[in-house]
């Protein structure tokens, strides 16, 4: 039971007046694989958001890796901590985006080795050498000196993984990965993160692809209304679901 | 008006000509012969501007009352040349200054803190609403509120006298501060809108990989706002280059007012001007050129700019 990458206790939210989670219990253990379902609007994304601590957490205890996020605690309070020391404590983690949010002023290979050069201070020749394999590894290992405008969206969505790789997280956090994509364009980017997970990376995934859900997830999570629902292994969240919430999300997206 | 209706009706006759293609097209089969469409009355237009242009441009070369040979003989005087440089250098520390203090207003007006993006606003609101020969004017007469210049605490604490206004600000000085903190207000709106321009995500995308602060600024957000704040900036260096002639009003002698000083002694009012503007084009046909280099600097990556030749994609191919 110490294994956990992410542990969230009680975990709320609020913009503003409304309550986007409202209470967010969850683990994801080590080297595990979990996907995130339901409908726009549950909290799914902003959760995810909070994991990075992108979004602020409004109550609750969040710990990635065993750390608390955001915050420093001491002698029973909570201290909010200073934007370098949130930033530090983001690297645990890698982040993919759903509209891939590559730099579009510098070209693939300078988007790879932009943070392990400028934010680890890591020499760039390595950094280099390491960019090259990843990009081998996505399958783009020709396209380092493109700009991201000149690839289709499926490849920027690769590229955009082994941006988040080449800091060498602990834990990566898919944010709807394909939810931008042409349909024939997603295969190439759920085979990655297959990869990926059959690797042994732990993932948390926001997503509508119930399929990539069924046959990688180790544990799948049914959010609505900024509460987790169901969760579960993915046979018995997505093959047997005891809850009617989930029973009538699972009959609208089949 | 006249034009436009001669052109409905020059492309009301197109039909028959589109019928002619018709049979042709099931003829070949493959290539189809296409007649470009005919533009008389454009034509028609450019040749009379030709002519105009030409006949301006010959009065121009014959009319001895330019008196072109005192332009020639004061193209190159010491004096004019002097005064271009001064321009010059007015124009490349005002806009250096203006831009560094315009983005470090632009951060402060997009900060969370409302104090910061108050100040800022306010800063903006007061130098780009009073005349920038008025606040000339003022820093130039700035010794008859503080004649004398000390280095302090507030509120009528202890203090060291740096010295008199007067001697402390001199034209120069005056004329510097004038030009660079008017600018400043101008560079800051065009700085926040480049800034504001850059896609959200890009700052989830810079914090997700462990930047904050100067760094995501300045190796992501500020890179990509250059190309939105490059074209009015350009405009900015220009009007700065030429609107340094305001501070012939300070007795400082910039390239306009060298030609005002030997257009006094010798009359030759017409020649001097073409002499000062001739250099003013050139300076700024010097900028354009830059200019033009910069913004396909920083369009790298983006869909205006000229697609580069990919070496491994080449190769493989």
């Amino acid at each position: 039971m110490t294994t956990a990458m992410v542990e969230a206790r009680g975990v709320r939210k609020n913009f503003g007046v409304i309550e986007i989670l409202k209470g967010i219990d969850l683990r994801v253990e080590k080297g595990s694989v979990t996907c995130l379902i339901g409908p726009s609007g549950s909290g799914k994304t902003t959760f995810l958001r909070c994991i990075n601590h992108l979004e602020k957490v409004d109550a609750g205890r969040l710990y990635v890796d065993e750390h608390l996020v955001g915050y420093a605690e001491r002698n029973g309070k909570l201290y909010e901590m200073k934007e370098r020391q949130t930033a530090r404590s983001r690297l645990n983690a890698g982040m993919v985006f759903q509209r891939f949010n590559l730099f579009p002023h510098m070209t693939v290979l300078e988007n790879i080795i932009e943070a392990p050069v400028h934010v680890l201070g890591r020499p760039r020749r390595e950094v280099v050498v390491e960019a090259q394999a990843l990009l081998d590894r996505v399958g783009l290992g020709d396209r380092g000196h493109s700009y991201p405008q000149e690839l289709s969206g499926g490849q920027q969505q690769r590229i955009a993984i082994a941006r988040a790789l080449a800091m060498k997280p602990k834990l990566m956090l898919f944010d709807e990965p394909t939810s931008a994509l042409d349909p024939e364009l997603v295969g190439e980017v759920l085979d990655v993160m297959k990869s990926l997970a059959e690797a042994g990376m732990t993932m948390v995934v926001v997503t509508h692809e119930l399929g990539f859900a069924r046959q990688v997830a180790d544990q799948v999570v049914f959010m609505d209304g900024g509460v987790v629902v169901e969760s579960g292994p993915p046979e018995q969240v997505l093959g047997n679901p005891q809850h009617e919430r989930t029973k009538a999300f699972l009959s609208k997206v089949l | 008006m006249n034009s436009t209706s001669k052109e409905v009706t020059a492309m009301h006759n197109q039909p028959p000509v589109s019928d002619t293609k018709e049979p042709a097209t099931a003829a070949s089969g493959d290539s189809i012969p296409v007649v470009p469409l005919k533009h008389p009355v454009r034509l028609a237009l450019a040749i009379v501007l030709i002519l105009v242009a030409l006949s301006a441009a010959w009065d121009v070369a014959v009319n001895e009352r330019y008196r072109w040979d005192v332009v020639v003989s004061y193209l190159f005087a010491p004096q004019i040349l002097a005064g271009a440089g001064l321009t010059i250098l007015l124009t490349v520390v005002s806009m250096t200054v203006g831009i560094a203090l315009g983005t470090l207003l632009a951060i402060m007006r997009l900060s969370d803190n409302p104090i910061l993006s108050t100040i800022s606003r306010g800063y903006i609101w007061f130098f780009r609403g009073t005349p920038l020969l008025v606040q000339l004017i003022f820093w130039y007469n700035i010794a008859a509120l503080y004649p004398v210049i000390a280095f302090g605490l507030p509120f009528g604490g202890p203090s060291m006298v740096l010295g008199s206004a007067n001697v402390l600000i001199s034209p120069l000085g005056a004329a510097l501060l004038g030009l660079s903190l008017n600018e400043a207000a101008y560079m800051a709106e065009i700085i926040r809108g480049g800034i504001g321009s850059v896609d959200k995500g890009q700052y989830d995308a810079a914090r997700a990989l462990g930047m904050s602060g100067g760094k995501l600024m300045n190796r992501v957000i500020l890179p990509q706002a250059m190309r939105v704040v490059l074209p009015p900036t350009g405009n900015q260096v220009i009007s700065m280059l030429k609107g340094t002639s305001l501070v012939s009003v300070l007795a400082i002698s910039d390239l306009l007012y060298s030609a005002q000083i030997i257009y006094a002694n010798n009359y030759q009012t017409i020649p001097l001007l073409i002499v000062a503007s001739l250099w003013y084009l050139l300076m700024t046909t010097v900028l354009s050129f830059f200019q033009n280099k910069l913004e396909r600097r920083y369009g790298r990556g983006f869909d205006s700019a000229p697609r580069r030749i990919r070496k491994p994609k080449t190769r493989t191919a």
